[in-house]
């Protein structure tokens, strides 16, 4: 194995059930009920799968669910909003604990 | 040197294994609707077109005396529908002589334009098609231009929303006028097309919100891995992932209703097949070429209809009915 991600094991998820098929059975039987259509568009459901896939960093995720979106009608615009969002999360999720620092800081200083 | 080893075919199983393993056969019913494909001359060369019609086929249209034969296979046999289309339609010489002909024959004639093309003969063709009360329906794949120039060609997004804005004004898609403009969208890529319900109460509030424009109905269908598209399938190095994501969205429970069970395409030369993919792939219609003006009647039900890798695009999911 020349890297850690493999494309190929994506299709090999379900293989997971080997060693616990009733955890896996469970897992992957809530998983299809979630994105089943319910309040929530399928549409919506995958551009946020999409964006968490992105917070989480999981190239599994991205391939499948940017497949997803694009087969759900969402657009590459629609898609790069979609990932500023999870930035601009990511990012204020940073900046929101310079509140802490500055906290701790005054309190130690002079 | 050892023996050569037997390198197992690329790409999904036959189609003919997949309607096996779910115990269908795809036979012909009684055909309904006729199709007339009256050429590949076209003002674009969208990169999907599974026919690679264009500008430079100009030489391969449907000529008068082939649109008398087809006009009088229509009246042989009484069709439901009849349903004109290309390339690009308006581009053929006398094809308001097509259309007046096949009117009075079929309670629903459907000319397919481009939009592009309808614009640029002027207001005539869309005003004659008022007249006879012929349905539109036409390609607009997206509701992004940019997947719209994607697919059709930089700079054909602005102008068909032009041309669908015009439609409007002449009264078509507007619902109650009895002018029916049905929208047609393909992904911009190789990926299957969203469910056609939800998108069209999506393309249906998005035209308006941005452009204004309304329409009857939205159909998606799955790009079609022939012509101009497999092309691009196999230079993006795409196709044997198209073609197993098609198979696997293989629903057994489309087959009854395929469009080539109860449709038949006749080429602009005269020549009878099954379906349009099928006459890109010549893959004539009972195994042998037969021309318009030798048909008595409609294809016999049962006839078995010829089919390739290229049959999983109508199959996937919802499928093309």
């Amino acid at each position: 194995m020349d890297t850690y991600y493999d494309p190929a094991d994506l299709a090999k998820f379900e293989e997971i059930g080997e060693e616990a098929p009733d955890l896996a059975r469970k897992f992957f039987q809530y998983y299809a009920a979630v994105f089943d259509e319910g309040e929530l568009t399928a549409r919506e459901k995958a551009l946020i799968a999409l964006a968490v896939a992105h917070a989480v960093q999981c190239p599994y995720c991205i391939d499948a669910y940017t497949r997803s979106c694009l087969e759900n009608g969402s657009n590459l615009g629609e898609m790069t909003e979609a990932v500023h969002v999870v930035n601009a999360i990511r990012g204020g999720a940073s900046l929101v604990h310079g509140v802490q620092m500055r906290r701790v800081a005054k309190k130690l200083s002079l | 040197m050892g023996r050569p080893e037997t390198v197992a075919p690329a790409g999904p199983k036959p189609f003919a294994a997949a309607l096996a393993r779910h115990d269908r056969t795809l036979v012909r019913a009684d055909t309904r609707v006729l199709q007339v494909n009256v050429g590949l001359v076209c003002n674009q060369a969208c990169r999907h077109c599974h026919l690679e019609a264009g500008p430079d086929r100009a030489d391969q249209v449907m000529d008068r005396a082939t649109m008398d034969a087809v006009i009088a296979y229509a009246a042989r046999c009484g069709f439901d529908a009849v349903d004109v289309t290309g390339g690009a339609p308006e581009l053929v010489p006398d094809i308001e002589h097509l259309l007046e002909g096949l009117r009075p024959l079929t309670p629903r004639l459907l000319f397919r334009s481009n939009l592009t093309a309808l614009a640029e003969r002027g207001d005539g063709l869309a005003r004659r098609l008022r007249e006879l009360g012929a349905v539109i329906v036409t390609s607009f794949p997206a509701t992004s231009p940019s997947q719209i120039d994607a697919l059709r060609g930089r700079g054909t997004a602005d102008r068909s929303v032009a041309v669908l804005r015009w439609l409007n004004e002449l009264g078509y898609g507007l619902g109650d006028t009895g002018l029916e403009l049905d929208l047609v969208s393909n992904p911009a890529g190789a990926f299957l097309p969203p469910d056609q319900c939800a998108a069209e109460q999506r393309f249906r509030r998005e035209l308006a919100r941005r452009w204004g424009i309304s329409f009857d109905h939205l159909y998606t269908f799955a790009n079609v891995p022939l012509g101009r598209f497999r092309r691009w399938l196999e230079a993006s190095d795409n196709l044997d992932g198209y073609l197993a994501r098609l198979a696997e969205a293989f629903n057994p429970a489309t087959v009854d209703g395929l469009m080539c069970r109860s449709q038949a395409t006749l080429r602009w030369d005269g020549v009878l097949y099954d379906c349009d993919f099928n006459l890109a792939r010549d893959l004539p219609l009972g195994g042998r070429r037969v021309h318009v003006s030798d048909l008595d009647g409609p294809p016999h039900a049962g006839l078995a209809v010829a089919t390739g890798d290229h049959c999983y695009a109508c199959t996937a999911g919802s499928g093309f009915t």
